[in-house]
């Protein structure tokens, strides 16, 4: 996708309603949840997640276009949130890819 | 090989979606992340927050002139004495639009936003482009986005941070002065408050 691809795609229609979903997939909301939760009980505040999140839409934008995946906010939002639970100690990032690896090796069916 | 393989190379252990499962499963299970709650504060962001708290406000100042200046001067006081949920999270500045100046809003580096007025932002509102164009060609932008401003027009751009988020109050379309409350802030969308639109006619 190019940078005018890019462009048209989501200026020429943007959404004008104020009814528009929230999230447009579950695992969106999780992730939202999941960090809300977090600062609500004071694991970290929203400006150190923002400060990651800062940095993680920056990697994607830093990327060569022709390296780099479609723009997925939610995609930076779950980057940004892995970095903030491996800097604050509250969950290590080998453990995680080990979770992560089990799950997407999961037959079909036996996920949930 | 097993015959259920060929189901197994559909999943990428780093996508998004396995990520987040793993990560939310692994927190519950440390005791750190109640699913409950989290199942609550998505339903308050998906249900409870949103634009229609903005909108009121907006709805109050074209109809007091007094609640008006109180909300240019000092958003924040005006959001602690409604009691509006969440508001003291963040501070809150209202550009007023009035003829000769109009105001947008942005996050250049995220995706800040007056999640207390707004909900959570739409998805054009977190774009590459949309953050990066409207600073650097707001008419253009607009334009695109289906309003034309007269050159006369100056724009003011108005970049969200940590520390302040912004809230446009839009201009009262003319010949709504006889509605009251409710049906003003039907008028009141929630991309006229972040400066792409104006208010709807009624």
């Amino acid at each position: 996708m190019t940078e005018a691809e890019i462009l048209e795609g989501s200026l020429t229609a943007p959404p004008r309603l104020n009814g528009e979903l929230v999230f447009e997939a579950p695992w969106q909301s999780r992730a939202f949840g999941v960090t809300a939760d977090l600062v609500e009980s004071g694991c970290f505040s929203w400006e150190d997640f923002r400060i990651r999140l800062i940095v993680a839409i920056d990697a994607w934008e830093s990327t060569d276009v022709t390296e780099r995946q479609s723009w997925d906010y939610y995609t930076c939002w779950v980057s940004a949130l892995e970095q903030m639970l491996s800097d604050s100690t509250l969950l290590d990032s080998t453990e995680l890819d080990g979770r992560a690896v089990a799950y997407a090796d999961r037959p079909h069916g036996h996920d949930h | 090989m097993s015959s259920g393989t060929d189901h197994h190379q559909q999943i990428d252990s780093r996508s998004p979606e396995v990520r987040t499962e793993a990560l939310e499963d692994l927190l519950v299970e440390k005791g750190i992340v109640d699913r409950s709650r989290v199942d609550a504060l998505i339903d308050r962001f998906e249900n409870d927050l949103g634009p229609m708290v903005g909108a009121r406000l907006v709805a109050k100042a074209w109809i007091s002139s007094e609640f008006r200046e109180r909300l240019l001067a000092d958003a924040d006081e005006v959001l602690a004495t409604e009691d509006i949920q969440g508001a003291e999270m963040e501070h809150i500045e209202v550009k007023a639009n009035e003829p000769g100046v109009h105001n947008v809003v942005v996050c250049t580096l995220c995706s800040c936003y007056p999640w207390a007025l707004l909900g959570l932002p739409p998805n054009w509102y977190k774009s590459p482009e949309y953050r990066a164009r409207v600073v650097r060609e707001p008419r253009k932008v607009l334009s695109e986005m289906g309003l034309s401003l007269d050159a006369e027009t100056e724009v003011r751009v108005w970049d969200s941070s940590s520390e302040t988020r912004f809230l446009v109050l839009p201009e009262q379309p003319e010949g709504t002065g006889h509605l009251g409350l409710e049906e003003l802030a039907h008028l009141v969308t929630r991309d006229s408050m972040i400066g792409v639109t104006k208010a709807q006619a009624p």
